[in-house]
């Protein structure tokens, strides 16, 4: 990796912050109108219904930023203001190492032999938004939320981190292209499938979606640690859930699918050049957008655990399993030398 | 890359001062987590990427949350920031203060003397590694060590919780 990073980095930041943040956008629109096909009812059709509803999303942004944006006067205003920004700016700072499609197309901010930590890193950065959301608001739903955020994501991250050593032990690398390339022959979903199941989970818990999405928990806790946000402020929390949807889905996409490779036997017929390039940005958008459906799905498909079953799920199943798939890679890496 | 090194570690000096300095308990974590950061970006710097990234990871991603966890339990209000306001009196600095000359005369002494050597070299996760299980080996097998006493440790006083709280079902 070279420091300074060429200009070129500095001109791709722009284009895919703001693409993120549209994604994010759609998704809102997207996840509805799934959810409502998949509940046997129409979801979000009315506005610009030639679009398949689409105009919902835009309205919806505009209603949020014509809100009445209100800050308790009993609770911490610095914190209360800081805590979205929080969420919304480590999410998106998660996306510098994104490679987007091969090495030669140059479509990745920077690429860092540290990428693996620097997304969990960032991850475990957005857990301050929630907790302090939680915190500044002196509410004792927001409060719990909080609490519940705090150590339901402490907890995942231990094993999400462990979940991927399997992956780094295979490539050799922290680097997200190095693992891609790494996988030109065999897709690490085979070898590392338990890494994947583990890491899949705890994607889910470390970005608080449904079934995990306990700190929230409208049933009994309201609305959960952004309880007391309205206007634009309760925006960037959503649409930071939904940066997180996107990440989450990418890193398992680049860690075990192959990121932009088609499988193998197909890969050979894809020309170099800037043909390579289109059809790996095609190929890895589209099998992000299969697992977001997948978290969608999820949401549609299965209740909420109660909060000790998530905690003990995390610390006697889960942290367990992980320790032996590292301890297992790294034998079987070594038996092959 | 020089400017950067100042910024950062202007800001860490800041943000430290604040923390120690702070009433609101809460404010002094968000100040030390900023404190923490600019020194990661300062390892960053220096061509330790990978001790910059374990910087953010485990202090300012794991062991400040739990201090801020701790803080949103005891639900500290105005009192407490009363209270510090009384702890925190000027003729307390006077000791600190002095306390603080030898090191900083030892600082002194220490930077007019030969430059020190900076690493120009990246440091790669891989050296660390090597590093690690290689001459440092007694100080990781002594660091487990002492992290599985905390864990036993742990247990014995979760435990003593449970069964109290099945004496009384």
């Amino acid at each position: 990796m070279e420091f300074p990073p060429n200009i070129w980095s500095y001109v791709l930041i722009l284009p895919i912050a703001v693409g993120m943040l549209v994604t994010a956008l759609i998704l809102v629109w997207w996840e509805r109108r799934l959810l409502g096909w998949w509940q046997d009812r129409k979801g979000p059709n009315r506005v610009w219904p030639w679009a398949g509803g689409f105009g919902q999303a835009i309205a919806d942004a505009v209603k949020l930023l014509a809100k009445d944006d209100w800050v308790p006067p009993f609770g911490d205003r610095l914190l209360f203001v800081l805590a979205p920004a929080i969420v919304a700016g480590s999410m998106l700072m998660a996306y510098v190492v994104v490679p987007w499609a091969p090495r030669d197309s140059g479509l990745i901010i920077t690429d860092s032999n540290i990428a693996i930590l620097w997304f969990l890193a960032m991850s475990s950065l957005a857990v301050y938004g929630v907790l302090l959301a939680g915190f500044s608001s002196n509410n004792k739903y927001a409060l719990l939320g909080g609490l519940r955020a705090a150590a339901q994501m402490v907890t995942y991250e231990v094993f999400m981190a462990l979940s991927l050593m399997g992956v780094v032990i295979l490539a050799g690398s922290f680097s997200l292209l190095d693992i891609v390339e790494d996988q030109a022959e065999l897709w690490n979903i085979g070898p590392q499938f338990v890494g994947f199941v583990i890491f899949l989970l705890a994607g889910l818990a470390e970005t608080h979606r449904l079934p995990f999405d306990l700190p929230e928990a409208e049933h009994e806790l309201t609305g959960g640690f952004h309880t007391e946000y309205s206007g634009m402020k309760f925006g960037l929390i959503m649409a930071a859930e939904y940066l997180g949807l996107i990440i989450t889905s990418a890193m398992i996409v680049l860690l075990f699918f192959g990121g932009w490779l088609l499988p193998p036997a197909l890969q050979v017929l894809v020309p170099t050049g800037l043909t390579s390039t289109l059809v790996g940005l095609g190929v890895f958008a589209a099998k992000i957008m299969v697992f977001i459906n997948f978290f969608i799905l999820l949401r549609a498909a299965i209740p909420r655990p109660r909060y000790d079953q998530l905690m003990s799920l995390g610390w006697k199943i889960l942290l367990p399993l992980s320790l032996v798939n590292v301890l297992g890679t790294g034998a079987w890496m070594l038996w092959t030398g | 890359m020089e400017s950067l090194f100042y910024i950062a570690a202007v800001t860490a000096l800041a943000s430290t001062v604040m923390v120690v300095t702070g009433k609101n308990a809460s404010h002094a974590l968000i100040y030390l987590i900023v404190s923490l950061l600019s020194v990661a970006v300062i390892f960053f710097l220096l061509g330790a990427p990978f001790a910059a990234a374990l910087e953010v990871v485990v202090y300012a991603g794991a062991i400040v949350v739990l201090f801020l966890f701790v803080v949103m339990m005891l639900n500290l209000g105005k009192g407490s920031v009363a209270r510090e306001h009384a702890w925190l009196r000027p003729s307390m600095w006077i000791l600190p203060c002095l306390l603080t000359v030898p090191l900083f005369l030892g600082l002194v002494y220490a930077l007019s003397g030969e430059p020190a050597q900076t690493a120009a070299a990246m440091v790669s996760p891989k050296t660390v590694g090597t590093q690690l299980f290689g001459p440092y080996l007694l100080a990781v097998e002594l660091a487990g060590i002492l992290l599985l006493a905390a864990l036993v440790g742990a247990y014995h006083l979760g435990r003593r919780y449970l069964s109290e709280r099945r004496e009384e079902v």
